[in-house]
């Protein structure tokens, strides 16, 4: 029997020469006549030790990384096929801290099974979900889904049951399952690496998304930005499709649902939902007014659920154990798991899936080991371009919407992005009005004009001009764009810098002239 | 005379291109990403044929083909190098490094050499976050990125 080597096909392991590893192994093995087989898997999310070969041995996976290609004849001379020891020998897979320490529910089948492969679905535990949610009405399927906690994934963390319910009970021909893929914020990826590692996961929360609320048709907005997740995605609905997981009769249950996955063009803007429904429709990704909601008025006017990849993805286990297995984790009104993703200047860089309840000193010192660059962290950034800044003295907050609301931040798509002490608050907050400026829609005034005021006051804050009335301006424009704003983009700017003027104010303070001049 | 005959070439294959996708339901990003695949930017001279099989006015196309950063309205250079200028990328000093390839390259954002080599975007993340400073060339992605790196791609795309 063939050696089983794992070799990353994620774009993140990509990135850093996965496909030469893969090619020099072949090479290698075929010239010691070594009989082995190459899985691409998703990755196992530990980004700093990728590209992470692993081989399959009787004792479990041994893995090895971070591993270039230069270093494979090395590795097979040490016995990599049997897990030989080696510089680069991380132990058992399983048994590396990082990993050992989350809950993985969300992502239990990411970075193990061949993505492509439906028997290894099957294998690892996939379609159970749906085959308990075929044998329920969808009033029991909502419930549980309801029961289970389950809120938006993408940021809102709206209840997820109670948008379905209202799909449920809207009247119509036609219904929709949208899967808001466009997953823009700067440090996060668990969106790309679920599309990427483990597709069917998603496809069998949006079938059992249709099941539960009438919906026959599933769209997956992602990003052009995304080229291998469109590619695995697209593979997966083919091979679904020829399975009978997509089709007239899902598995035969009589239930029809199929799917497509649909390519934005550099918008970012369009992660929100009314704007992405604008988008799929083919017009500007612009803003709509709500009402109507989309569970009422959706994609082309017709009801539609809208949830994010890792809301709908963390549909089957739900079904699968049970809404009080999922509601079990997690801390007050944030129930379940968040797949949390480390990145930045981050030493320990990655995905790391854990109920709710870790503080962000905890993920930021402990679980990512602070910084690369081995300087102090001086800031995180939560959420993505729209989530605020925390300085080390809130690193007690718990991760939880709440508790995040409580201190003028927001979990948003659970990234977190490490600076160390060379950053320049004053920066980050311009760069935030910057952002908001080149990705505005420009439907409404706030957002508009107000994110490029925002550059201006900056940048005069910057060269000393009057800064003290130049910052009460930058305040209340934040606060004119945080009430005015028709969505997130403009009412959530505000965010970052207002939480880099309170935290760092240090970092606002006019540079005496003859420092300045040097 | 070469220009009308050109622009007739680009409509009928448009309209080609239109017709393949009329069964969608809001066929229109769909459409214009196979068009600028097929030309590499989306030719005002297609505007028409899609505005009329889709039923639009030429305005409502052209109004989205603007929108959207990803559609061209002219041809890129041989080789596009999409950096990114995302929060993630700029804590691992991405700015520093993509300063240093406009300079290595003699261009700005947005713009392509006049020899046609090379286009150069930023882009607002490739989630590569956790191998930050990250970018795109020729639909190959890159992380990690360091001053040796950078020198590599200013060299590739001068190749």
């Amino acid at each position: 029997m063939s050696i089983r080597i794992f070799v990353p096909g994620d774009a993140g392991a990509l990135a850093v020469g996965a496909d030469k590893v893969a090619g020099a192994l072949v090479s290698e093995a075929a010239k010691r006549g070594l009989d082995i087989e190459i899985v691409r898997n998703g990755s196992r999310g530990m980004f700093w030790l990728e590209p992470m070969v692993e081989v399959e041995t009787e004792k479990g996976r041994v893995a090895y990384g971070p591993v270039k290609s230069s270093d494979v004849p090395g590795l097979l001379d040490a016995g990599l096929t049997d897990g030989g020891s080696h510089a680069l020998n991380l132990g058992l897979t399983e048994e590396i801290d990082f990993l050992k320490r989350q809950t993985r529910l969300t992502f239990a089948r990411c970075g193990i099974t061949d993505p492509l492969s439906l028997e290894d679905y099957r294998a690892h535990g996939g379609l159970k979900g749906l085959e308990q949610a075929i044998a329920m009405t969808p009033l029991d399927i909502v419930t549980q889904v309801t029961d289970s906690g389950l809120r938006g994934r993408g940021g809102a963390g709206f209840p997820t049951g109670i948008k379905w319910k209202t799909v449920l009970d809207a009247q119509g021909a036609q219904k929709y399952i949208v899967c808001n893929a466009d997953e823009g914020d700067s440090g996060t990826f668990a969106d790309r690496m679920i599309m990427e590692g483990d597709p069917f996961v998603l496809i069998e929360g949006m079938v059992i998304a249709g099941i539960a609320t009438g919906a026959t048709k599933g769209y997956v907005y992602t990003r052009s930005e995304y080229p291998h997740a469109i590619a695995a995605m697209n593979s997966a609905i083919e091979i679904a499709r020829k399975n009978n997981v997509l089709g007239v009769s899902v598995l035969n249950s009589g239930h029809a649902f199929d799917m497509e996955v649909r390519v934005g063009a550099g918008a970012y803007v369009c992660g929100e939902e009314t704007a992405l429904l604008e988008s799929l429709e083919g017009r500007r990704g612009i803003v709509r007014a709500k009402p109507p909601l989309p569970a009422h008025k959706g994609f082309l006017g017709r009801p539609t659920v809208i949830n994010n990849v890792i809301s709908l993805a963390s549909v089957p286990v739900i079904m699968e154990k049970g809404a009080a297995f999922y509601k079990d984790f997690g801390m007050g009104r944030s129930r379940g798991t968040i797949p949390i993703q480390i990145a930045g200047n981050a030493r320990h860089g990655g995905l790391f899936e854990a109920a709710f309840g870790m503080t962000l000193g905890e993920l930021v010192d402990d679980v990512a080991g602070g910084t690369i660059t081995g300087q102090p962290v001086k800031a995180v950034q939560v959420g993505g371009p729209l989530g605020a800044y925390f300085p080390r003295a809130l690193f007690d907050t718990p991760f939880d919407y709440e508790e995040f609301a409580a201190r003028d931040g927001l979990i948003g798509h659970a990234g977190i992005v490490v600076f160390d002490d060379s950053v320049d608050m004053l920066d980050q907050a311009r760069f935030a009005m910057e952002f908001c400026a080149i990705e505005s829609c420009g439907k409404c005034t706030p957002c508009r004009i107000g994110s490029t005021r925002g550059v201006e006051v900056a940048d005069k804050i910057r060269r000393g001009e009057e800064p003290e009335k130049q910052l009460a301006l930058l305040t209340d424009l934040c606060n004119t764009m945080k009430f005015g704003s028709l969505c997130a983009l403009g009412g959530f700017t505000p965010y970052p810098v207002m939480s880099a003027i309170n935290h760092f104010p240090e970092d606002f303070r006019p540079v005496p002239m003859s420092q300045a001049a040097e | 005379m070469l220009n009308r005959t050109a622009d007739a070439d680009i409509a009928s294959r448009a309209g080609a291109i239109v017709e393949g996708h009329r069964a969608l339901e809001g066929p229109l990003l769909p459409i214009l990403h196979s068009i600028q695949d097929e030309f590499g930017y989306v030719p005002t001279a297609a505007l028409p044929a899609i505005a009329d099989g889709l039923n639009l006015s030429r305005a409502e196309v052209h109004g989205v083909v603007s929108f959207y950063h990803d559609y061209r309205q002219e041809p890129a250079g041989r080789h596009v190098i999409k950096v990114c200028r995302a929060e993630a990328c700029q804590s691992m000093g991405g700015e520093e490094l993509a300063e240093k390839l406009l300079a290595l390259l003699g261009l700005d954002w947005h713009q392509t050499r006049a020899d046609g080599a090379v286009t150069i975007e930023p882009v607002y993340c490739l989630g590569l976050c956790a191998c930050a400073p990250s970018a795109m060339v020729d639909g190959e992605v890159i992380g990690r990125l360091d001053h040796d790196a950078i020198a590599e791609i200013a060299r590739g795309v001068n190749a």
